[in-house]
């Protein structure tokens, strides 16, 4: 299990939980879960247009990714945000099922692009995953304090000179990057549940945002790993392990604190 | 003139039992939708709506191991996760986002793990494609009854809630005060949502299932000034949609020398945002010249 071509996508899943702890952390204080689900499911026709036309996967997702976010932002400008979101997403969706059917022979390849498989990470896709994540994680923390304020209430936001607007792009623009790197190793479907999940959870355990963040990372990582060694144990999808896991992680985290406040 | 008739209405077109099924199926799933879907845009439900679309594919995908109707599996995978989202989801907004979003993610996990089931073990790889993004043309004649019937029930329960519903979409204090039972009236909705999503992902699939919720009615609540202006013009917009995106799918049959046709989800998701971006740009020329007659008319409504 830790020998090979496994060393490599264990290095990348723990890179990939890393930046979905601190991006995920943002996402459940800004209540952006359906942005973050919309990222990752509309980067995916980008995969697809990757396959049918060959050119580098990661290449298509980022690429769709930015449209996300463009799309997004813009009928947002007059529609309802959560209505925004879902007409981006399905405008992205539709076109992939275009791409699908134009590359129906890769269907297995579309399965693990839509799951999660545990594939050979190589090398080089290693390195530049990192370098995608520092520039997260970077990003993050330069922007730590207006993206939190802002999250807290926009019109404190506001009084201490930040644009809530401008906060908004540059953090879905980093959830979009995010989104595209973790793609091909947990599957488009469930990149958003990585970030929401495990964060979503440390942020009922703590509310100091520091102890949240830091939780999130552990918990994030906790179930990327649980999710690696059980699919590669059972051959089954890396997605249904992730998927259930940070369920399991959420409804533990609310029973216990539950339980805690009756006593 | 007939030169002009074969150019819109490739060959066939009318006397094939498949398009026949797919636009009734269509246009029925449509008017459901759309309807369904004003009450979801108003009500900011949107990820609500699309996670049930998404968690389908859970369904449809168990309902293909098992060899059972679709529909059945959408309904079904459905009300569970319309309970699970709203015993988790009950204390506010952002609370309710999180709890859709855990729920959405180990429903896609299911997913990802039937599917992968069904490949291992009937080795049709085509399952996947076929439950996420649907085929309007392959739905079965045989489930046609039990799509009349789910549209009927749908129209009941919408004529039954639909004055409380209106009033609890706008402003639930109000509603409050005005003796409607508010969590009855969200618990009844989530209940329509359900079934007029399974519709709507039995024609376009599961993960675009959320085009014919949303789409239309975003468009027609941009368009229209009173809500049963827009359920209608939502309905219109959903079922012309789906209608041509029928007769497109089936002339691209024609369009290039390998015959491989374009899939019918592309085009009823593509003329539905074209729908949309059109109503933005008459909405947005309407006001600019509002401004130019009275501007304080767009002021106080802006």
């Amino acid at each position: 299990m830790f020998s090979g071509f496994m060393v490599n996508t264990w290095l990348a899943a723990t890179v990939v939980a890393i930046v979905a702890g601190v991006v995920g952390f943002f996402v459940v204080a800004r209540g952006a879960s359906f942005a973050a689900h919309a990222l990752c499911a509309g980067a995916f026709p980008g995969a697809a247009a990757a396959l049918v036309l060959g050119t580098s996967t990661l290449g298509g997702l980022v690429a769709f990714a930015a449209l996300g976010v463009a799309g997004i932002t813009w009928i947002n400008r007059k529609g309802r945000r959560d209505v925004a979101t879902a007409l981006t997403l399905v405008t992205l969706l539709g076109l992939g099922a275009l791409f699908l059917s134009m590359a129906s022979e890769y269907a297995p390849e579309v399965e693990s692009l839509l799951f999660g498989q545990i594939l050979g990470v190589s090398s080089s896709e290693l390195v530049f995953l990192v370098l995608v994540a520092t520039l997260c994680v970077v990003t993050i923390g330069v922007a730590f304090r207006p993206l939190l304020l802002t999250s807290v209430n926009e019109d404190l936001g506001q009084t201490q000179g930040i644009a809530p607007k401008r906060a908004d792009l540059a953090f879905l623009a980093i959830l979009g990057l995010a989104t595209a790197m973790a793609v091909p190793v947990v599957g488009t479907l469930l990149v958003s549940t990585l970030m929401v999940g495990p964060s979503a959870a440390a942020q009922i355990l703590s509310p100091r945002p520091f102890v949240a963040l830091m939780a999130s990372i552990a918990l994030a990582a906790t179930t990327a790993w649980l999710a690696v060694a059980l699919a590669y144990r059972s051959g089954w999808p890396v997605g249904f392990f992730v998927g259930t896991i940070a369920a399991l992680a959420y409804l533990t985290a609310r029973a216990s604190t539950s339980a805690r406040r009756r006593c | 003139m007939s030169a002009l008739f074969h150019a819109l209405f490739a060959r066939g077109l009318f006397s094939n039992p498949a398009v026949h099924t797919a636009a009734i199926v269509g246009a029925l799933a449509a008017i459901s939708a759309s309807v369904a879907g004003v009450f979801t845009v108003m009500r900011g439900q949107s990820f609500a709506g699309h996670a049930l679309g998404d968690l389908g594919a859970a369904g449809g995908s168990a309902a293909a191991l098992l060899g059972i109707s679709p529909l059945v599996g959408f309904v079904g995978i459905g009300a569970v996760a319309a309970v699970a989202m709203s015993t988790l989801g009950s204390h506010g907004r952002r609370d309710r986002d999180v709890a859709t979003g855990v729920v959405l993610g180990a429903g896609l996990g299911v997913t990802g793990l039937l599917l992968y089931l069904d490949t291992t073990h009937s080795s049709t790889t085509g399952a996947a494609v076929s439950v996420m993004f649907g085929s309007m043309f392959a739905v079965a004649p045989s489930t046609l009854p039990a799509v009349v019937a789910a549209t009927g029930f749908l129209a009941l329960c919408l004529g039954a809630l639909y004055r409380p519903l209106l009033l609890s979409s706008v402003m639930s204090e109000l509603a409050a005060v005005q003796g409607v039972r508010v969590a009855l009236v969200e618990a009844s909705f989530l209940g329509v949502l359900v079934v007029a999503v399974a519709l709507s992902a039995l024609t376009v699939g599961a993960v675009l299932a959320t085009a014919l919720l949303i789409g239309p009615a975003a468009t027609a609540i941009r368009l229209a000034r009173s809500p049963g202006t827009a359920i209608l013009v939502a309905a219109a917009i959903g079922v012309g949609s789906t209608w041509m995106a029928i007769i497109l799918a089936y002339d691209s049959y024609y369009w290039s020398a390998s015959h491989s046709g374009w899939p019918v989800s592309f085009f009823v998701v593509s003329l539905i945002f074209v729908a949309y971006l059109v109503a933005e740009l008459l909405s947005s020329v309407g006001s600019r010249l509002a401004t130019h007659r009275d501007p304080s008319v767009s002021r106080t409504l802006s």
